[in-house]
């Protein structure tokens, strides 16, 4: 898009680069904001269907605007800020939860070549960047200035340093064997496993990797059956209780935008990404991002399906899964997985 | 241009939230200075084209080392005015540290651009094509392989050290053990009975 700045309209480079790296900002960050609130409908109605319930369908057809409805609802209501309240700090935090869950899609790829930021260190710099989002909670926590968000505000800490450790080994089992941190060559990587299938997930040494990156997407976004940070039989509701208005609402967005791209890390990594699910070549007409976004949403429903049907584990169980069992076996696997390769593709022990 | 502006930008920052870490009354709020100090210090890491350690930098200080940080002094009751008691007693000796730093600090620079004799102890500079992964994990795992390696051992060896020296065996805990407890089935809890009426219950 650069290139067409400068040569139809005869911008110099930097205005030409800068202006399309804003209008790309802006082609991820509001369709993700549309796609944020019809995610929350779909979330709803899942739910509601699998507890035989109706879910909402009273505004608009099906009850499609609910989302709407309730964004122009809160974002009407009256900000309130506890006295006790450390102001500043109170207000910052849900605006970090908010960008970070925006700034990590910079480098998703959505086709080939279709991505904001190509970097050669992209799965890094989503570590960094979902490694940030910890703040927005433990900061809600600690200036809220009150008993119950406070404890959510330690056991989100722990519960996201402690998955966060996992993920990171599951990630290296991932970039050993694409030899990149780039996600576009990762996706790439993953063309044609037994000559007609596209996918990590279906390679026998990083299948397991799939099922455990899966749980640890689920408790590193705290979704059911990990959601104690919000645990609202034990905590009101977390660290939002003291939260109202548009500062509550930057808190769901960002949460469900977590969500989302959590669900677009596991088709990218271990489903094949932007690729259709077989290495054929009528599939390829298909544009890419219409596989990407068919894989986000059926990882949605698996998430939707978890937290309609899986009771809230116990908090000593969340941090044994984690520390003892997710820990070991994906640090085993980063063994595997290069001694593997090692002794296959990089002429073994010489 | 940018370069330059964005240089100064995150050079100005850093600068000032590390003035910002010491000043700032709340400890919380030091630790958050410090958190920006971090960020920007990334920064200025991806302008020199070693994105590599910016990542690293962002994951590991910001990500791990800070949250423990700030973890620790939320749960702290500190007073603060009692820590700054001491500060013109100290002043003296901080004063020396800051200036040995300094001279470090000048040394290095100024070895770095006197004498011939670097270039032959330097590793060749990774050209500018290879992606500086590449190019630190060349380096790291054959010219150092076993410095590192012995980086590695004296890391493990601190942690556990650390845990020996915190760890207290304490009696009379009762631990779970999962797997029994996943083994345990409804019989070997529930039992059904047929209670006749007018007897107590055998236990």
């Amino acid at each position: 898009m650069t290139a067409f700045f400068q040569s139809t309209l005869g911008a110099p480079y930097a205005l030409a680069w800068f202006l399309s790296t804003i209008i790309g900002i802006l082609v991820i960050a509001l369709p993700l904001m549309l796609a944020v609130a019809m995610i929350i409908y779909a979330d709803r109605k899942i739910w509601a269907a699998m507890a035989l319930r109706r879910g909402p369908n009273v505004v608009g057809p099906f009850g499609l605007l609910q989302s709407f409805a309730d964004g122009a609802k809160v974002f009407l209501q009256e900000t309130i800020i506890p006295t006790a309240a450390n102001r500043v700090l109170f207000l910052i935090a849900p605006i970090i939860t908010f960008t970070v869950a925006l700034m990590a899609w910079a480098v998703v790829p959505f086709d080939v070549g279709v991505v904001l930021a190509n970097i050669n260190v992209g799965l890094l710099y989503i570590l960094a960047i979902s490694s940030l989002g910890v703040y927005g909670v433990v900061l809600a926590g600690w200036a809220s200035n009150s008993k119950y968000p406070f404890y959510s505000a330690i056991r989100a800490s722990a519960q996201m340093i402690s998955y966060e450790v996992s993920i990171g080994f599951i990630l290296i089992s991932v970039v050993l064997w694409a030899g990149s941190f780039n996600l576009t060559t990762i996706v790439e990587s993953q063309k044609g496993y037994y000559g007609f299938i596209n996918g990590n997930g279906f390679n026998p040494l990083l299948f397991p990797m799939a099922i455990m990156f899966l749980i640890s997407a689920l408790a590193e976004t705290a979704r059911a059956p990990f959601d104690l940070t919000e645990a609202e039989s034990e905590l009101v509701a977390g660290y939002q209780t003291e939260y109202s208005s548009m500062a509550f609402a930057l808190y769901w967005l960002g949460e469900y935008a977590n969500v989302i791209l959590m669900c677009a890390l596991n088709a990218i990594l271990f489903w094949g990404g932007y690729l259709p699910p077989f290495d054929w070549a009528p599939l390829y007409y298909v544009p890419g991002i219409i596989w990407l976004f068919a894989k986000i949403l059926f990882f949605f429903f698996v998430f939707s399906w978890v937290k309609a049907t899986v009771p809230r584990y116990r908090y000593d169980q969340l941090m044994r899964l984690g520390w003892k069992i997710f820990l070991p076996v994906s640090l085993f696997w980063v063994f595997l997985v290069s001694g593997f390769l090692m002794l296959t593709r990089y002429g073994g022990a010489q | 241009m940018i370069h330059v502006f964005a240089f100064y930008l995150f050079a100005c920052v850093v600068i000032a939230s590390g003035a910002m870490t010491i000043f700032a009354r709340n400890p919380v709020h030091s630790v958050l200075w410090l958190i920006l100090a971090f960020f920007n210090a990334a920064g200025l890491m991806v302008l020199l084209g070693a994105e590599f350690i910016a990542m690293l930098l962002v994951i590991v200080y910001v990500g791990a080392v800070a949250v423990l940080f700030l973890f620790v002094v939320m749960m702290l009751d500190i007073d603060f005015a009692e820590l700054r008691a001491g500060f013109v007693a100290y002043l003296p000796f901080g004063a020396i540290m800051a200036i040995i730093l300094l001279m470090e600090i000048i040394l290095g620079v100024g070895i770095w651009q006197a004498g011939p004799i670097q270039f032959a102890q330097r590793a060749a500079p990774a050209a500018a094509d290879v992606p500086n992964i590449q190019a630190i994990g060349a380096l790291l795992y054959t010219r150092y392989i076993f410095l590192f390696e012995a980086a590695g051992i004296v890391l493990l060896v601190a942690m556990i050290g650390a845990i020996v020296l915190t760890h207290r065996a304490r009696g009379g805990v009762r631990g779970q053990n999962i797997a029994k407890q996943n083994q345990r089935r409804p019989q070997d809890a529930v039992r059904n009975i047929n209670q006749p009426v007018g007897q107590g219950v055998e236990l």
